[in-house]
């Protein structure tokens, strides 16, 4: 992809300016302390990915990308954040993130599982119009920093978070595949996947607070 | 436009023998979310899962590339799945209706046990037969979320947490399996241009040669990793034993082998386009070496279990290592003797898990402390689970001695240095396993807390452990040729 001015290397750094945002996006959850902020930065994550979605799908003519675009924005942007603002309100969950790791160590084993992408996708030289190396290993360091915060972070929420952006990094390789059938289809099953998880960590808190659950032999 | 033209030839797939099997336990889960009489759902899972056992015994008649795949290989896992499907259905139907008398169960959760059991049969079944790899991704995803819900049911602290740590893990590794996909995908397009056909089962094989070699590989990698996961190969088997013994119990004797065989089955495909593809790299070693690491680390775990249900779930990881490793040792007399060990383990453990659910409402607790003696006062309880874990343990006359002979003569043939660490795991499990069935069957007794199980109770059992003796001691011809031939196809 030689250095130009036309339409085409315009269209194709926008999609890996958005690309990069969203790797931005997941190291910025590495170092939040607080809770609302994760959710708040795991939202953005989602929007830039709905947007890059938008954008693929105007690149690539293809509605069905469009409306996986939407999808995205309505669920993993708005009401799975709004679910999770609700659930830390509702159940007063503290608001301090424990972690296992402190910033400065996150941050850094960060960096190095993003040359690890790199390193492990430079031998996948494919047909640049299909899908670039860049973009491969973006969406990889995304998936990857997003479960460096699942390892890293003690509490639920918190993991919570690392495993929705984990989703919005697979969603960000499958949609920067062209022509990639059934975008639409799997990108509905990771979300019902994210969703399914905020609800059950809801019903298992709402739980712990009203209900001792009870240890009765089996 | 062309979602129209191909609309007929997806209706002929649907109301096909393969697209019924798939199809009835879907609807069934959906219809049993209403019916709010326990017996009555009961009865209507277990006619069900009977009903789809007979449609996949129709498989092998029914070849198929279309929506769905129905290959020997495929036809051979759907009737394994099905059977296992129907006995546990029926068996579920006696101690259900303890647990729910128990009050364990409240009224939601018994409405939602049989919708998720027939829910989570037809997503295995669907990822058995589909023919297009994301389709079989999205099925065990959705098959690994309905078992994550059944095993939270009983609402316990630790059933919730082991049903988190299932979630948390499976769905870090299907994750993997995701973007996994999306590469082998990428892989495809060169030689089968963008769209469906580079996503598609019957495709790939033929097409394998001309795949991207480097793409291939880096897909396989995260395939492996991601299906490994709910294989439940070392080092990624942690969500296992937990799941299995919080689980309700048919739930544990489903789990104990279908789901693992799906994810094998995948990696066993897998294989397949990897072996042809002359740039990428062996896939052999890596699945021999996950599947060796689960034979040793159960074969050392089963001695630090004290709940029952826990020192099972680990036997079950060690003897899905032993297919893993014979699929990865390749060759038709190895894949043959690795689909053997699959067949048998998955029948043996299913019968054990029944045993134990029942053994474990007579006593009132899972811990191995609380069963003993099974054989004096409950004689056909105790025979069966000693037979059961006979079989296990690998020693004639029951068909896994057969089939880990097979694997260590033919580890002997090809890589003799391999077989000192796969023999030292079948020797410490083995060994561990007898341990367990002086303890349990032959022991001092324990008192009885809760109902005794009939003699009807046990027919399930009897049934998983008869067809492990045939199969061990006289082989049909015919079964014989069917998983030669599948051997000979997938190796």
């Amino acid at each position: 992809m030689g250095p130009s001015l036309g339409f085409d290397a315009v269209s194709h750094h926008l999609a890996d300016l958005l690309d990069g945002a969203m790797l931005v996006l997941s190291f910025a959850l590495l170092f939040q302390r607080r809770l609302t902020a994760v959710i708040n930065i795991v939202a953005m994550q989602a929007w830039v990915l709905a947007t890059a979605t938008g954008w693929q799908g105007w690149l690539q003519r293809s509605p069905e990308l469009d409306v996986t675009g939407l999808i995205v924005l309505g669920a993993a942007g708005v009401a799975i954040p709004i679910a999770l603002h609700r659930m830390v309100r509702r159940l007063q969950i503290h608001q301090a993130v424990e972690t296992a790791l402190g910033i400065f160590p996150s941050m850094a084993v960060g960096v190095a599982l993003v040359a690890l992408a790199v390193l492990v996708v430079l031998p996948t030289a494919t047909d640049g119009h299909l899908l670039t190396r860049e973009d491969l290993a973006l969406a990889l360091s995304v998936v990857l920093l997003g479960q460096l915060m699942m390892i890293t972070r003690r509490t639920a929420l918190a993991q919570v978070a690392g495993f929705l952006s984990i989703g919005n990094g697979l969603l960000l390789a499958a949609v920067s595949v062209r022509g990639m059938p059934l975008v639409m289809a799997s990108s509905i099953v990771v979300l019902m996947l994210g969703g399914a998880l905020v609800s059950g960590v809801f019903f298992c808190r709402i739980r712990e607070r009203f209900d001792r659950p009870d240890e009765a032999p089996r | 436009m062309t979602g129209l033209l191909i609309l007929p030839g997806v209706m002929r797939d649907l109301v096909s023998a393969p697209g019924l099997a798939v199809l009835v336990p879907l609807v069934t889960a959906a219809g049993l979310g209403f019916v709010t009489n326990f017996r009555l759902a009961a009865w209507i899972n277990g006619g069900a899962a009977t009903l789809v056992f007979l449609l996949a015994c129709a498989l092998p008649w029914q070849p198929m590339a279309g929506l769905l795949l129905v290959d020997p290989l495929a036809a051979h896992m759907a009737i394994l799945t099905s059977f296992v499907g129907m006995t546990s259905a029926w068996f579920s139907l006696g101690t259900i209706a303890v647990k729910a008398g128990a009050g364990r169960l409240d009224g939601w959760a018994r409405r939602a046990y049989h919708a998720l059991f027939q829910a989570y049969l037809g997503f295995l079944l669907l990822a058995l037969l589909s023919n297009n790899v994301a389709l079989t991704w999205g099925s065990i995803e959705a098959a690994a979320m309905a078992s994550v819900v059944v095993v939270a049911l009983p609402r316990t602290a630790s059933a919730v947490e082991a049903a988190s740590k299932q979630f948390i893990l499976c769905g870090v590794g299907l994750s993997l399996a995701f973007f996994g996909t999306t590469l082998l995908y990428l892989a495809a397009v060169p030689a089968l241009g963008s769209g469906l056909p580079a996503m598609s089962w019957s495709r790939l094989p033929a097409a394998a040669p001309q795949f991207h070699a480097a793409m291939l590989n880096l897909a396989f990698v995260f395939l492996l990793l991601g299906y490994g996961t709910k294989a439940a190969l070392a080092p990624l088997h942690a969500w296992m034993a937990s799941a299995c013994a919080e689980g309700p119990t048919p739930i544990s004797a489903l789990l104990s082998g279908p789901i693992l065989n799906v994810a094998l089955f995948v990696i066993l495909r897998l294989r397949g386009l990897l072996d042809v593809n002359l740039g990428a790299i062996a896939p052999g070693p890596p699945i021999m070496a996950l599947g060796l690491a689960s034979v040793l680390l159960a074969a050392f775990s089963l001695w630090r279990q004290g709940d029952v249900k826990r020192f099972f779930a680990f036997s079950i990881i060690g003897q899905s290592g032993v297919a893993a490793f014979a699929f990865g040792l390749g060759g038709a007399a190895a894949t043959f003797a690795g689909l053997l060990h699959l067949t048998l383990h998955t029948l043996t453990h299913a019968a054990i898990f029944q045993c134990v659910g029942r053994a474990v409402q007579l006593k009132g607790g899972q811990r191995i402390t609380d069963i003993g003696g099974l054989l004096v006062h409950h004689r056909a309880l105790g025979l069966t689970l000693a037979v059961g874990i006979v079989a296990l343990a690998g020693l004639p006359p029951f068909g896994l001695f057969t089939s880990e002979f097979l694997i260590l003569s033919e580890t002997v043939r090809r890589l003799p240095w391999v077989v000192l660490p796969l023999a030292l795991g079948l020797v410490v499990g083995g060994w561990a396993l007898a341990m367990r069935l002086i303890s349990l069957c032959l022991g001092p007794p324990t008192p009885d807390r809760g109902p005794a199980p009939g003699l009807f109770a046990l027919v399930p059992a009897w049934v998983h452990l008869a067809a492990v003796l045939v199969l061990g001691l006289a082989m049909p011809g015919p079964v014989a040729a069917w998983l030669m031939a599948i051997a000979e196809a997938a190796r």
